[in-house]
């Protein structure tokens, strides 16, 4: 029987890193599969943890033209992240929130927990080198992980900037290590009417959204397994 | 078109805005005196121009013996102020001025800056004129553009509705649709 004997060691080794393999296949067959299916009919359950990632201008209005017929006692308590840079758009989720808060109290119903305000560091600035750029994208890429991480997300809603593709990807990663099961909507803004966005394509692609909507017809015939909405503006 | 507020009787502005960056090539093809006198042979009184951050500075003009008044700013907080007393507004085409200005009703001409990389911008803005929504010009084809416009073919604009993501969205969690 002496030829056949394997070093227990090298066995060893090999039947770990196999195994590893295959659970990280199957694992993400999992989430790949799941990814997308809706969760039927069990939930009238509680309020849903919400990031929501605003853009500039036009990207924040139409993500508050959302939100304003979203039932927000469902989708609660609100995260809103915007880029380092972006002054604005907080300040108009703000003005969402509060006015809210405002007819909540006239209704009196249910005070819910208050909302958050974050920023992140963006990959790229408009204008900036392509050379430069690869530092801060991974600066912006570990930023959105530890944003992630730490808010611990069951809802991402985005609708294209440039901030939200880290974002997607790293809250499809908290669903792959089992700590969180996160769905992620994606609303591609209303400017793209016969090409997505390169966020917008990344997400398409890597099907990283459990819902992919677009705005416009054109779109949807590129793209059969978007979801067409019409226009939100 | 509701396209003819006003603050006093006889006034008609016209309001360029180019948001939050410069575009000098339109600021630019705004300050002819062709432009200026086919505006005012359109009954327009008043032109005045949000610059951003451009580097051109256009001419102003204070408008007596029937000429057209023309001021200029940088930035403002009130930008909705302007655009609600416009009778017609020469927009960049940035989503967010050409969705404000079309849901109050006002008549609008969106420029596109060629100067932009990657200039998606255009889609929305030709898409929108396909539709009759708005004109569509580049800043060399804008002084035409405003001389041939017949405002009366420009179709009320219908503002979309984010009902059916919600729907989606509550019939993907098992919400109950109301």
């Amino acid at each position: 029987m002496e030829g056949w004997y394997i070093d227990p060691g090298y066995f060893n080794f090999h039947l770990f890193t196999m195994s590893i393999f295959v659970f990280v296949l199957l694992r993400f067959s999992y989430i790949y599969y799941w990814t997308g299916r809706p969760f039927g009919q069990s939930s009238t359950r509680c309020s849903l943890k919400t990031l929501i990632v605003l853009g500039s201008g036009g990207h924040t209005a139409e993500m508050l033209n959302l939100l304003v017929v979203l039932d927000m006692d469902k989708f609660g308590p609100r995260i809103y992240v915007a880029a380092e840079t972006d002054n604005m758009s907080l300040e108009k989720a703000g003005v969402f929130e509060n006015k809210l808060m405002a007819d909540r109290e006239k209704n009196y119903s249910k005070n819910s927990e208050h909302p958050k305000f974050m920023k992140i560091y963006r990959s790229r600035e408009v204008g900036q080198s392509y050379v430069t750029s690869i530092g801060t994208t991974l600066i912006a890429a570990a930023h959105a992980l530890w944003i992630i991480f730490k808010v611990q997300p069951q809802v991402v809603i985005c609708n294209g900037p440039g901030t939200c593709f880290p974002l997607c990807l790293c809250a499809y990663f908290l669903k792959f290590v089992g700590l969180r099961w996160c769905s992620i909507f994606y609303v591609e803004s209303i400017a793209r009417v016969r090409r997505l966005s390169l966020s917008g394509l990344l997400v398409y692609k890597l099907h990283l959204a459990d819902q992919f909507f677009v705005q416009w017809p054109q779109l949807y015939k590129e793209y059969p397994s978007a979801k067409y909405v019409g226009r939100l503006m | 078109m509701a396209g003819d507020g006003g603050d006093e009787i006889g006034k008609k502005v016209v309001f360029v805005t180019v948001g939050t960056t410069s575009f000098d090539s339109l600021i630019k093809a705004i300050d002819s005196d062709e432009v200026r006198e086919d505006l005012l042979k359109k009954g327009y009184t008043h032109l005045i121009i949000q610059m951003g951050r451009g580097l051109y500075v256009p001419s102003k003009f204070s408008g007596e013996n029937g000429t057209l008044n023309v001021d200029y700013f940088t930035f403002s907080p009130s930008i909705a102020t302007y655009l609600r007393s416009a009778s017609l507004v020469i927009s960049h085409a940035g989503s967010g001025s050409i969705f404000e200005t079309l849901r109050l009703g006002k008549p609008l001409i969106v420029v596109v800056n060629e100067d932009l990389m990657d200039n998606h911008q255009s889609e929305l803005a030709e898409e929108l004129a396909d539709k009759k929504y708005l004109f569509c010009a580049r800043p060399p084809t804008l002084h035409h553009v405003i001389r041939t416009m017949e405002l009366g073919s420009l179709l009320p604009y219908q503002p979309g509705d984010a009902t059916p993501v919600a729907q989606l969205m509550y019939k993907f969690f098992g919400f109950p649709i109301n």
